[in-house]
């Protein structure tokens, strides 16, 4: 499993892993396997689940409803695999903007998002998002009218946060599958808008 | 840290290497998220990155921190020793550079 | 163990704490001694603050999606006058106004 070394030396925090991982192994706590498959299942999530939910919603008022009530029981009702998430789905509308933050460490719906980008994590995110919303979102490109409410959700605790961004005007009479690939991560985030048809 | 001062958000994409991967699948296993014995909580992991002070948020990267934190965890809970981290880090040490 | 009671409903105004405890705490220091109101009870969770100290944080208590002003929160706050910052806070940390 150690692919390092054979390059460079280990730094301290690479060799701490090493360690504490083979110790963990040597001792029963956990096994290599274990952790090839925790691996593996994480980086074949990107945001794809995420934006099946929102390309569900947008084409299944019912569900919509439902996710809207009960994150969790909704994604589970479409046979996604979201263990220990518990969720709340805020709908963007004509009035309303929403974008996701933790401002204390990165929390982020990760079952349905895969692992966050690093400028989530960042101090700068977390510390400005916050507080000045509309500047944050501008460096991302999107410019929210001074009309439109914004809200930021500091995930705080137990919760995830989702954005459900509005339906692309032009999209008509699409299938799920090619709605889906209009909802970026950052979309459901709330840095961004879904991509224009 | 909301709503102190920072500079622009950098958004550039990072690769993840293995080895951080790794720290975070630790994380996953170890507080019990599929299934398996819960040997810790997200909870301590948090207390314990707190712990490791402001400077720590400039000089160590992210998956530096939780490594950190996840060590430090094992070492409170009685999963592993000092002694055994240390010993353990040594013979990596000398396996690698041999 | 039974969950501690609600004590707040979706709508009514509540003020956090402002104190500065040590320990692990999951209320953030922006949001100490603001006002707010009630957007929704999420749910009954073991307390994070026990957790941390390895300890079960048993009861569950309740804990609450709050929604504060912007405006409100920051004295120097330049966007919609309507923008506002949601808060998930234990029961435990809100006060009646």
């Amino acid at each position: 499993m150690s692919d390092l070394g054979k390059y460079a030396p280990l730094t301290y925090f690479q060799l701490m892993e090493v360690s504490l991982r083979e110790l963990l192994v040597e001792k029963g706590v956990l096994s290599e396997r274990q952790i090839e498959e925790a691996v593996a299942d994480m980086r074949a999530r990107g945001s794809e689940r995420g934006a099946r939910v929102v390309a569900r919603a947008w084409t299944d008022p019912a569900f919509k409803a439902r996710l809207l009530a009960d994150g969790t029981a909704a994604c589970q009702a479409l046979g996604l695999e979201v263990p220990a998430l518990r969720l709340i789905v805020v709908e963007n509308t004509p009035a309303v903007h929403n974008v996701i933050v933790c401002t204390l460490c990165s929390c982020y719906p990760r079952m349905l998002l895969g692992l966050p980008p690093e400028w989530y994590k960042s101090r700068n995110y977390r510390s400005r998002v916050v507080r000045e919303p509309r500047a944050v979102l501008a460096e991302f490109g999107t410019v929210i009218p001074a009309q439109v409410t914004i809200r930021v959700h500091d995930s705080t605790a137990d919760m995830r946060y989702m954005v459900l961004p509005m339906r692309p005007a032009g999209t008509e009479g699409w299938d799920e599958e090619r709605l889906a690939a209009l909802v970026t991560r950052d979309s459901m985030i709330g840095v961004a808008l879904p991509t224009a048809p | 840290m909301g709503g102190l001062p920072a500079g622009p958000v950098q958004r550039t994409e990072h690769e993840y290497a293995e080895w951080e991967r790794r720290v975070d699948a630790l994380m996953v296993l170890l507080s019990g998220v599929f299934g398996g014995k819960r040997l810790m909580t997200v909870d301590e992991l948090r207390k314990n990155i707190e712990a490791l002070g402001p400077e720590a948020y400039d000089a160590m990267g992210y998956y530096e921190r939780w490594v950190s934190a996840i060590a430090q965890t094992m070492l409170q809970r009685g999963v592993i020793t000092t002694e055994e981290l240390a010993r353990k880090m040594l013979e990596v040490e000398r396996r690698e550079a041999g | 163990m039974k969950p501690v009671e609600p004590l707040f409903r979706p709508g009514e105004r509540v003020r956090v704490m402002k104190a500065y405890p040590l320990g692990h705490v999951r209320t953030p220091y922006y949001i100490r001694g603001a006002r707010g109101v009630i957007e929704r009870l999420c749910g009954a969770f073991a307390n994070p603050e026990e957790l941390a100290q390895m300890r079960d944080g048993l009861p569950a208590r309740p804990l609450y999606r709050v929604r504060f002003l912007q405006r409100e929160v920051w004295p120097d706050y330049r966007g919609s006058c309507d923008d506002t910052v949601d808060v998930e806070i234990f029961q435990h940390w809100l006060e009646r106004t």
